[in-house]
């Protein structure tokens, strides 16, 4: 028994060993795991990353068995959401992961993006980390809205309807565009054809591809810190840095910590409240798309709505698209517009600290704002936390640089 | 990674019964993705039971009915057919419907079927699934001399009996499959429901 377990291992140590030497798995596998060294002071903000990829995981596992089933066409679309829903075994299941995994997505990615900007993981030499993250982002935005247009409820019609009008706003091209995204004269089942396409083929692949420049551009220049001090500064003999500490297994097993815990989180939501009241999954999306009546309340998903408050804040038709295309540039912008001499908040000023928590409750109530009716009052409410949103990368600039900050540690602390 | 100090013992236990874990949760996880390849309650639903009336079924008549797009042939032998069978025996694979797979219980039996008359039979040849030529009159055809009347598969000359028994030296391997089915009032016949009591 024992002799033939023992050949039976040796075999497979010869197959493995045949095989890495056609195909580097081992060398990759170090560069990228075993002997990727991360900083060993990673903390909270440090799993969203590695929570992003398991989402991005489940999405298109989810996704794929939901396509077994749904059909793209205006007239059946609806129809179809509902046989999965109803007669298509754990159809429900597949499809409230793929639900409660979007928006799950975004929460992951905002407090990831957060955690960049907090411990100034976007500044040199990551700055093309963040780029490339940002066009993940950006993408995302774009695979949320096209998906969300599939079940051709009433906020996928008017939800596209509203959009897809964004673009009208840009001068001289404007509505020859809309009409060339629509391919038809109002948004039709040649809309949603169109847009099945790029939810489950073209968009995802440009995210793959995306996440692919993004890690290698991370494995290229190292992780950052909370510290946001380099440990590629202090080396061992080994050139090992003397702070890091390999990602497999140390980080591995921190990650499958955060991994069951973020499930259990998103079970409950899957199992006991998968439209989260409406936030997840709109109420108006369970009626089927109607051209000729406009839901009485229309809003976004809750991802949106920060973008959105600022559209509907400004009151002009072209500049309001302009601002809320601006407020996605701002962000591409940090890594310049913080001039800090430290990287982190922790080592940062008093000023940098209320700035960034001024930034963020603007973020966050311009999100609230959004989702709401839009009284006169709210309105006035959404212009000054658009002034302040917007504010804050121009205050940034002028008070990162000559700000009075602690001294950095030589090593993590 | 350092090895000094470390209780092999145990980290080898925490691995496996972590690698356990996470494989029985894999595991369940699959469970809702592989089902859900599984008919629907649509096509269920679409599969249910089908009534079919043998009332305007005459002697010597075959009538096909669809029950999961299958055919399903109904037909009502004359005494001349049913004596006829008995005769055919030795030209058979599987004269005595030894295959259990290929009838229910109550349908072993030397005619194939509940009530002697009544032929009930899933078409689909046992080959490759075509659906095979009715020919009941007993003659003389170019592939065969001494035709008792049967059922002859175009595809690839598979041949069977009044009753759906394969002969020997063709392609299909067993008998035509006899459907559950069961006789309600009024010379109804209901395709896809065994009748009560039965297994």
């Amino acid at each position: 028994m024992v002799k033939t377990a023992g050949s039976f291992s040796r075999r497979l140590t010869s197959l493995f060993n045949w095989v890495d030497d056609r195909l580097p798995v081992s060398d990759f596998f170090k560069a990228h795991m075993s002997e990727y060294y991360a900083p060993k002071n990673f903390n909270f903000w440090y799993y969203f990353g590695a929570l992003a990829l398991l989402v991005l995981v489940n999405q298109i596992v989810t996704g794929i068995f939901l396509t077994m089933h749904y059909k793209p066409s205006a007239l059946e679309a609806f129809a179809s959401i509902e046989y999965i829903m109803r007669d298509v075994q754990w159809g429900w299941l597949i499809r409230y992961m793929h639900s409660t995994g979007a928006s799950a997505f975004f929460i992951v990615i905002y407090l990831h993006m957060f955690r960049g900007i907090m411990y100034g993981s976007h500044r040199k030499p990551r700055e093309l980390i963040w780029i490339f993250g940002m066009l993940i982002y950006l993408t995302l935005m774009a695979e949320a809205f096209v998906g969300y247009v599939l079940p051709w409820g009433q906020m996928s019609y008017w939800g596209a309807q509203v959009i897809i009008s964004l673009f009208g706003a840009i001068p001289g091209i404007g509505e020859p565009l809309t009409e060339w995204i629509r391919g038809d004269f109002f948004i039709s089942d040649i809309t949603l054809n169109r847009f099945f396409a790029l939810h489950v083929i073209a968009l995802p692949l440009a995210l793959l591809g995306l996440v692919v420049l993004h890690l290698s551009a991370l494995h290229q220049v190292g992780s950052g810190n909370p510290d946001g001090i380099e440990i590629k500064e202090q080396k061992d003999a080994d050139g090992v840095p003397l702070d890091g500490i390999p990602f497999h297994p140390y980080y591995t097993v921190k990650d499958i910590f955060g991994v069951c815990v973020f499930l259990t989180l998103c079970a409950f939501v899957i199992f006991f409240a998968p439209d989260v009241g409406g936030l997840f999954l709109e109420h108006d999306n369970f009626i089927p798309a109607n051209p000729l009546a406009t839901p009485e309340h229309i809003k976004p998903v809750w991802y949106f709505t920060p973008f959105y408050a600022i559209l509907k804040a400004i009151p002009d038709k072209l500049l309001g698209v302009v601002f809320m295309g601006l407020a996605i540039v701002m962000l591409f912008l940090l890594p310049w517009l913080d001039r800090s001499r430290v990287n982190s908040i922790r080592y940062k000023g008093p000023r940098s600290k209320i700035l960034l928590a001024i930034f963020v409750i603007a973020f966050i109530r311009l999100g609230m704002l959004g989702l709401s009716g839009g009284s006169e009052i709210e309105t006035l409410e959404a212009r000054l936390w658009t002034f302040v949103y917007f504010a804050y990368f121009g205050l940034l600039w002028l008070f990162s640089k000559g700000e009075r900050t602690k001294p950095l540690p030589d090593r993590v602390t | 990674m350092s090895q000094d100090g470390v209780n092999k013992a145990r980290r080898r236990f925490l691995i496996g019964s972590t690698s356990v874990v996470g494989a029985v949760g894999v595991g369940f996880v699959a469970v809702p993705f592989i089902q859900s390849w599984q008919p629907s309650a649509r096509a269920q639903a679409v599969g249910a039971p089908v009534e079919a009336n043998i009332n305007t079924i005459k002697p010597g008549q075959l009538v096909k009915f669809q029950w999961r797009g299958q055919t399903i042939g109904v037909m009502r032998r004359t005494q001349a057919m049913l004596d006829r069978l008995a005769e055919l025996d030795s030209r058979l694979k599987d004269p005595d419907s030894e295959n259990s797979g290929q009838q229910p219980d109550y349908a072993k039996n030397a005619h194939r079927s509940q009530d002697p008359e009544i032929l009930v039979l899933n078409m689909h040849c046992t080959h490759l699934g075509c659906v095979p030529q009715v020919l009941p009159q007993p003659g003389a055809y170019s592939w065969e001399r001494d035709w008792p009347g049967g059922f002859y598969c175009p595809c690839h000359k598979s041949k069977f009996d009044l009753a759906g028994r394969v002969f020997k030296s063709v392609p299909a391997p067993s008998n035509l499959l006899v459907p559950p089915h069961s006789f309600l009032l009024n010379d109804t016949l209901l395709i896809g429901v065994d009748p009560e009591g039965a297994a």
